[in-house]
């Protein structure tokens, strides 16, 4: 089957892989990134499992092909740690709100929270469901994981205006 | 790994014209949300597809020069959410297309594969049906225009002959001008859920807003292909804003509509919710308008 070289940013790192042509950005990521945060869930976009953002908005990487994401910026879970490999502060508040159970949804939901997280206007919860209305969580109900993004999106608008 | 045969890059509409020509079995791959499942769920295995979604020449929301607004298919749900002069001149478009998916099927999906697909529950299809849509169509032969009323032919099917493809979406100024609209989708669930039955609603009144100068109205899931309900409409014209011109658009919207029954639904609770949200959508495009019913 036909291949393409496919050029972009990911997690802020210049790439350039051989792809099939029939692959999905998440088995490009996956399978050549080694981004292994990216979880095959449904594999239809039901899920949001595997979450990433693309250009600074949130997309399934499983019905995304590959070669469409020539020139794009990429951004995975791997790339909320800096560099020391210390975790953010979303993850973070996951872990303290009790947002992870088994664990699976989790970097499909911090992916999808981001647009939430880094606006400058305070969030409702209501606003915040639509934002994470893309992901499934068959454990956590929900609540816990409205928490961790609420209350991180509360610090960083704190943050910035004490700044 | 999708099961795909074939797939073809164009770089530009022209070349991927050609493409439609030399390989007719092939289908237009836009955002890919409904095709790439289908081929995931073994439906579209081993199809060829020519993939548009690179070219940019087909994104974008624009005024023209004479007040159209020209919609490129391209655009994605969450493009014409946000983008001002939708916002602007016919916001009840973005609001229907906001309760598509989640946010991820809302930045990948295509207001053009939306309506390409043909199926009877597109969310953009009523509204865009109850503004008089124009489709401009292209192929190596030249551009037709096509009103998109005439565009669903049944279920699944739409006009786009062998080697043509969908280039814009028009709503002439004088189908969007003093409009004001409302959408109501009924689903069992608020996100990534497909309607049971949606219906669409503009108005524009007369200048004493004491009644109605033309109500257009439009309904998904009541019938094969989204429809227009041209008996309410027409009892609806100038008619004053009173209870008796909400129960006729209800009741005529009634004799319009053929819905069936589905696992979704039933017929019957379909009928009922044809003839509820045709009230409620109607009431609430009066009020948006400025109207007041029985005032």
């Amino acid at each position: 089957m036909a291949r393409r070289t496919v050029t972009c940013t990911i997690n802020g790192i210049h790439r350039e892989y051989s792809v099939d042509v029939r692959a999905s950005l998440s088995d490009m990521l996956r399978g050549q990134g080694g981004l292994d945060s990216i979880k095959h869930g449904c594999d239809v976009g039901e899920c949001g499992a595997c979450t990433v953002l693309i250009d600074g908005q949130p997309f399934n990487s499983c019905i995304y092909l590959a070669i469409w994401a020539e020139g794009k910026t990429i951004l995975t879970l791997e790339g909320l740690s800096d560099k020391k490999g210390a975790i953010s502060d979303i993850q973070q508040a996951f872990i303290d709100e009790g947002a992870v159970q088994c664990g699976f949804c989790t970097p499909g939901f911090i992916m999808a929270s981001i647009p939430i997280i880094t606006r400058d206007e305070v969030a409702s919860r209501d606003e915040i469901r639509k934002q994470v209305a893309g992901n499934l969580c068959r454990c956590t109900g929900y609540d816990k994981i409205i928490n961790a993004i609420e209350k991180t999106q509360h610090k960083r608008i704190e943050e910035k205006q004490a700044k | 790994m999708y099961d795909i045969k074939n797939l073809y890059e164009p770089k530009s509409v022209q070349e991927a014209l050609s493409l439609r020509k030399e390989h007719p079995e092939a289908l237009v791959l836009a955002g890919g949300s409904d095709i790439l499942i289908q081929i995931r769920e073994g439906k579209l295995a081993g199809c060829d597809l020519i993939s548009i979604f690179a070219l940019d020449e087909l994104r974008g929301i624009c005024l023209e020069d004479d007040g159209t607004l020209l919609i490129r298919p391209l655009a994605s749900f969450t493009d014409v959410v946000m983008h001002p002069l939708i916002q602007k001149h016919m916001p009840v478009l973005g609001e229907a297309v906001e309760q598509i998916g989640g946010p991820q099927i809302r930045n990948i999906g295509t207001i053009g594969g939306n309506i390409c697909n043909g199926v009877t529950s597109a969310d953009s299809a009523g509204t865009l049906k109850a503004y008089d849509a124009i489709l401009e169509i292209a192929s190596l032969e030249g551009t037709r225009v096509l009103p998109y009323a005439q565009f669903n032919l049944k279920p699944g099917k739409v006009d786009l002959r062998p080697g043509e493809i969908l280039t814009g979406i028009r709503i002439p100024k004088a189908s969007y001008e003093n409009t004001y609209a409302h959408f109501i989708k009924y689903a069992m669930r608020r996100a990534m859920d497909i309607a049971t039955l949606s219906c669409s609603v503009n108005v524009r009144l007369t200048d004493d807003k004491m009644s109605i100068d033309r109500l257009r109205i439009a309904f998904g899931v009541a019938a094969p292909t989204p429809i227009r309900a041209r008996t309410a409409e027409t009892s609806a014209k100038g008619h004053p804003l009173n209870e008796e011109l909400i129960n006729k658009v209800a009741k005529g919207a009634l004799s319009d509509v053929m819905p069936r029954t589905s696992w979704r639904a039933s017929k019957e609770f379909r009928l009922h919710l044809v003839e509820e949200l045709a009230r409620r959508a109607t009431i609430t495009s009066i009020e948006k308008a400025g109207g007041k019913i029985n005032g």
